[in-house]
C-alpha cells in the first residue's frame, strides 16, 4: 500500500497461497500493520491510536446502551434512569459512554493541533487532512445528537439553539429547521431521528477514519522534522523507519494504558464532573434554563457564534452591504461554520516552503498562541454576554480567522526557517548518539 | 522522552479542566457551605445508618410535597443502599404507599416491585429523585470549575445548605408567599423552612437536630440519585490498580523493545 520500500507478504502453505489468490485479507493486514513508520515519531503522535480505540468503545457502549434506551419524549428520561438504576452495570456503560464522548474530543483537538504545528496537512497529505476534518464534523454532529438523547433540559434547549441556527438562514431556513426537526419545534420527531442518526453516523466515521488511515499510509506517516522518508532504496528507506509492529504499536498502547488510567479515574471517581447538572432534570419546553451551556467541545465554536452581534462594525456593515439579508445571526452562523472551514483550507493557506513548525521560529510563538486563543474561546463560550467577556470572544474570534487568513500566508514570506536535518535517521542519531552502531554493523 | 509525555499528559489535562466550563455562579446568593459527607473522594462510602435516617426524614418530612418517582422500593435492600432486609421492604411499601395498579383497576398496597411514588399537583414540589446530581454546589473561579474537580459537583451540599439557608424572612408577591433562603440562586423560594430541632424521632436514637436532619436527608437523596456509587468506584478503583499495572509492564517493554534501536543494537540491561 505504502510507496515506502518494504518486505511485502508472502503466503506460506497451501491454504494461505489459496486464500491469497482469491482474498489478500492477510496481506492487507500485515501491510497495514508493517507499514515503516519513521523512527523519529514523538509522543505527539499516540493520539491516532488513542482515537481509533475511543471510537470503537463508543460503538460498543452505544450499540448496548441501545438495547435499553426508548426514543420517546415521555419514556426517553426514564429509561436513562431505568439504565443506570436497572441494567447490569449500565451506569458503568452510560458514564463511560457519556466521559468518552469527551476523550474522543480531547483526543481529537490534540492531534489536530499536532498536525498543524508540524504542518501534516501540506503537500502531499492534503487528503488525509481534509478527510480528518469530515472526521471531525461528524463527531460533532454525532455528539450532539447524542447529547439530545436522554431528553434533559440541555438536552432539549441544546437541540432548539442548535437547529435554531439553521433557521437563521435567509429565505429558506425555517423551511430548512421544520425539515430537520421533523416539526416546529424540538418533539418526538426530532428524538427519534436523531436517534436514528445517532446510531448511524458512528459507521460514516468508521468509513471516514478507515480511509483516513489509506490516505496517510499511502503518503507515510508525516514527523517532527517534516522530512520526508527516503524512498531510494530499501537499505535508506529502513534506516529512517521501522515497522509499526512492534515499535509503535507497543509504544501507542503504553500511551494509551496511561490516557485510560485517567479515564477510569475521571469514569469511576467524578463520572459526572464535565456534564450539565441540568440534564439531570427533564426536559420542559415550558421552562428555559438560565444558562443554556453546550458540551465543552463546542465550547469554542459556540464563542465564535456568539461574538459577533449586532453591535460589531463588521456586522453591521455586512448587514448594510446585503441590504440586511445577512443580519448579526446568520453571520454568527456563518462566523462559526467558517471558523471550522478554515481549518479545512490550511493546506493552501500555509504558504511556507518548511513543513515542520520545530523549524519555524516566527511560526511558533503565533501557533502557540492559537493553542491559548482555542482555550480563551473555550472558557469564553461558557460564560455569560457581559462584558468583558463579549469583548474577550470578539478579539478571540478575530485572532482564530487572522491566524489562518492572515498570519499564516504571510509567514510563508517573511519568516527565515532554519534547515531541519537532511534524513530521519539524522535526527533519530541526533537524539540517541549511540544509535549510530546499528548503521556501522 | 518522559518530559514529552508529561506535556502531552499536561496538554491533555488542560483541556480537561478547561472542559468543566459548564456552569455560571450567581449573585449575592446561592451561598452552598462545603460539608463533609463521608461518601466524598475515590473511598468514600454511604453510611447505612446515615441513610436510613435520611430516609426517615424524606418520608416524615419531604414526601409531602415531593415524591421520588425513579426509585424502586426494593433498591432499598440493595448493596450500598441503606441496607433494608427484603422483609423489612415488603413492611415498608405496604405500610407507607399505594399505587394504583391497571389490572386491578384499584388502589393496592405497594409492594417492593413499585417505585416510591410521584407527586404533583398544585402546590407541591419537583421530584427529588435525582436532585442531587442536578444542583451544582459548586461552580469555580472564573468558570473554570476547578472547585469542581476538588470537591465534586457538591449536589448534597447544596440540598443541606438550601435546607439550613432560611432566613425568616418573608415576602409576599402577588398573593404568594416567598421566604428568603441563602442557598438558592435568587434568594426567594415558594417553599417554606421545614426543619427544626426534634422535629422526627430518629430509630437508631440520634438526637433529630436540624443540622442532623439536613446532613442525613441530603445523603439519602445522594443515594436515591446515584444508587450505585459505591459499585462504581469499586469498579474505578479496580480499573485503575489494572491500568496501573498495565501501563508499568508496558513502559518496560516499550523500553527494552527499543534499547537496541537507540543503542546500536545493543540489548537492554533491565
Amino acid at each position: 500500500m505504502s510507496g515506502i520500500p518494504h518486505d511485502h507478504y508472502e503466503p506460506k502453505g497451501r491454504f494461505a497461497n489459496w486464500l491469497h489468490d482469491r482474498l489478500p485479507v492477510v496481506g492487507l493486514a500485515y501491510g497495514t500493520l508493517m507499514i515503516p513508520t519513521p523512527r523519529n515519531l514523538n509522543w505527539w503522535w499516540i493520539w491516532g491510536i488513542v482515537l481509533a480505540f475511543t471510537m470503537v468503545l463508543q460503538i460498543v457502549t452505544g450499540i448496548i446502551l441501545a438495547m435499553h434506551y426508548t426514543p420517546h419524549v415521555d419514556l426517553a428520561f426514564a429509561s436513562i434512569e431505568h439504565i443506570m438504576r436497572d441494567v447490569n452495570g449500565g451506569h458503568m456503560l452510560r458514564y463511560m459512554h457519556a466521559n468518552g464522548a469527551s476523550l474522543f474530543f480531547i483526543a481529537v483537538y490534540i492531534h489536530l493541533f499536532r498536525g498543524l504545528y508540524y504542518g501534516s496537512y501540506k503537500a502531499p497529505r492534503e487528503i488525509t487532512w481534509i478527510i480528518g476534518m469530515l472526521i471531525y464534523l461528524v463527531m460533532m454532529a454525532t455528539g450532539f445528537l447524542g447529547y439530545v438523547l436522554p431528553w434533559g433540559q440541555m438536552s432539549f434547549w441544546g437541540a432548539t439553539v442548535i437547529t435554531g441556527l439553521f433557521g437563521a438562514i435567509p429565505f429558506i431556513g425555517e423551511s430548512i429547521q421544520t425539515w430537520l426537526l421533523g416539526g416546529p419545534a424540538v418533539d418526538n420527531a426530532a428524538l427519534n431521528r436523531f436517534f436514528s442518526l445517532h446510531y448511524l453516523l458512528p459507521f460514516v466515521l468508521v468509513a471516514l477514519v478507515a480511509v483516513h488511515i489509506w490516505a496517510f499510509h499511502t503518503t507515510g506517516n508525516n514527523n517532527p522534522t517534516g522530512v520526508e522518508v527516503r524512498r531510494g532504496s530499501k537499505k535508506e528507506a529502513e534506516a529512517d523507519t521501522l515497522p509499526f509492529w512492534p515499535y509503535f504499536v507497543i509504544k501507542d498502547l503504553f500511551a494509551l494504558a496511561l490516557v485510560l488510567l485517567a479515564f477510569f479515574a475521571v469514569v469511576g471517581f467524578m463520572p459526572n464532573y464535565l456534564g450539565h447538572p441540568d440534564n439531570y432534570i427533564e426536559a420542559n419546553p415550558l421552562v428555559t434554563p438560565a444558562h443554556i451551556v453546550p458540551e465543552w467541545y463546542y465550547l469554542p465554536f459556540y464563542a465564535i457564534l456568539r461574538a459577533f452581534t449586532a453591535d460589531v462594525w463588521a456586522v453591521q456593515a455586512v448587514s448594510f452591504l446585503t441590504g440586511g439579508i445577512v443580519g448579526a445571526k446568520f453571520f454568527g452562523v456563518l462566523a462559526m461554520f467558517g471558523s471550522i472551514l478554515v481549518m479545512a483550507l490550511v493546506p493552501w493557506l500555509d504558504t511556507s516552503k518548511t513543513r515542520s513548525g520545530a523549524y519555524r521560529p516566527m511560526f511558533k510563538f503565533w501557533f502557540w498562541l492559537l493553542a491559548l486563543d482555542f482555550m480563551v474561546l473555550m472558557w469564553v463560550g461558557a460564560r455569560s454576554t457581559e462584558e468583558p467577556y463579549a469583548t474577550i470572544s470578539l478579539i478571540a474570534s478575530a485572532y482564530w480567522f487572522g491566524y489562518f487568513f492572515v498570519i499564516l500566508p504571510v509567514l510563508g514570506w517573511i519568516e527565515k526557517s532554519k534547515t531541519p536535518p537532511a534524513t530521519i535517521e539524522d535526527d533519530f542519531n541526533h537524539h540517541y548518539p549511540e544509535a549510530n552502531g546499528s548503521a556501522a554493523e | 522522552m518522559i518530559r514529552k509525555l508529561t506535556l502531552t499528559a499536561l496538554t491533555a489535562l488542560g483541556l480537561t479542566a478547561g472542559a468543566a466550563l459548564a456552569s455560571g455562579g450567581e449573585g449575592d446568593y446561592g451561598h452552598i457551605e462545603d460539608h463533609v459527607f463521608s461518601f466524598e473522594g475515590p473511598f468514600g462510602k454511604y453510611d447505612q445508618m446515615q441513610l436510613q435516617r435520611g430516609l426517615k426524614v424524606y418520608v416524615e418530612v419531604c414526601s409531602a410535597c415531593h415524591g421520588l418517582q425513579y426509585v424502586p422500593l426494593r433498591t432499598l435492600a440493595d448493596p450500598g443502599g441503606p441496607g433494608y432486609t427484603e422483609d423489612e421492604v415488603r413492611a415498608f411499601a405496604a405500610e407507607n404507599y399505594e399505587v394504583f395498579d391497571a389490572e386491578l383497576d384499584d388502589y393496592r398496597e405497594a409492594k417492593p416491585a413499585d417505585h416510591f411514588p410521584a407527586v404533583s399537583g398544585d402546590g407541591m414540589g419537583p421530584d427529588l429523585s435525582l436532585m442531587a446530581k442536578a444542583r451544582a454546589g459548586f461552580h469555580g473561579p472564573y468558570g473554570l470549575g476547578l472547585n469542581q474537580l476538588f470537591k465534586g459537583m457538591g449536589g448534597a451540599e447544596y440540598i443541606r445548605s438550601f435546607l439550613l439557608g432560611f432566613t425568616d424572612e418573608e415576602d409576599e408577591v402577588a398573593g404568594q408567599y416567598l421566604y428568603e433562603n441563602t442557598a438558592f440562586s435568587t434568594g426567594w423560594v415558594q417553599m417554606t423552612p421545614q426543619l427544626e430541632d426534634d422535629l422526627i424521632d430518629y430509630d437508631d436514637g440520634t438526637f433529630a437536630s436540624a443540622e442532623q436532619m439536613a446532613e442525613d436527608v441530603s445523603a439519602f437523596l445522594m443515594w436515591a440519585a446515584e444508587p450505585k456509587m459505591m459499585a462504581r468506584k469499586q469498579t474505578g478503583i479496580v480499573a485503575v490498580s489494572l491500568l496501573i499495572l498495565m501501563s508499568v509492564l508496558l513502559y518496560l517493554t516499550n523500553k527494552k523493545l527499543w534499547y537496541p534501536v537507540k543503542h546500536g543494537g545493543r540489548e537492554a540491561d533491565l
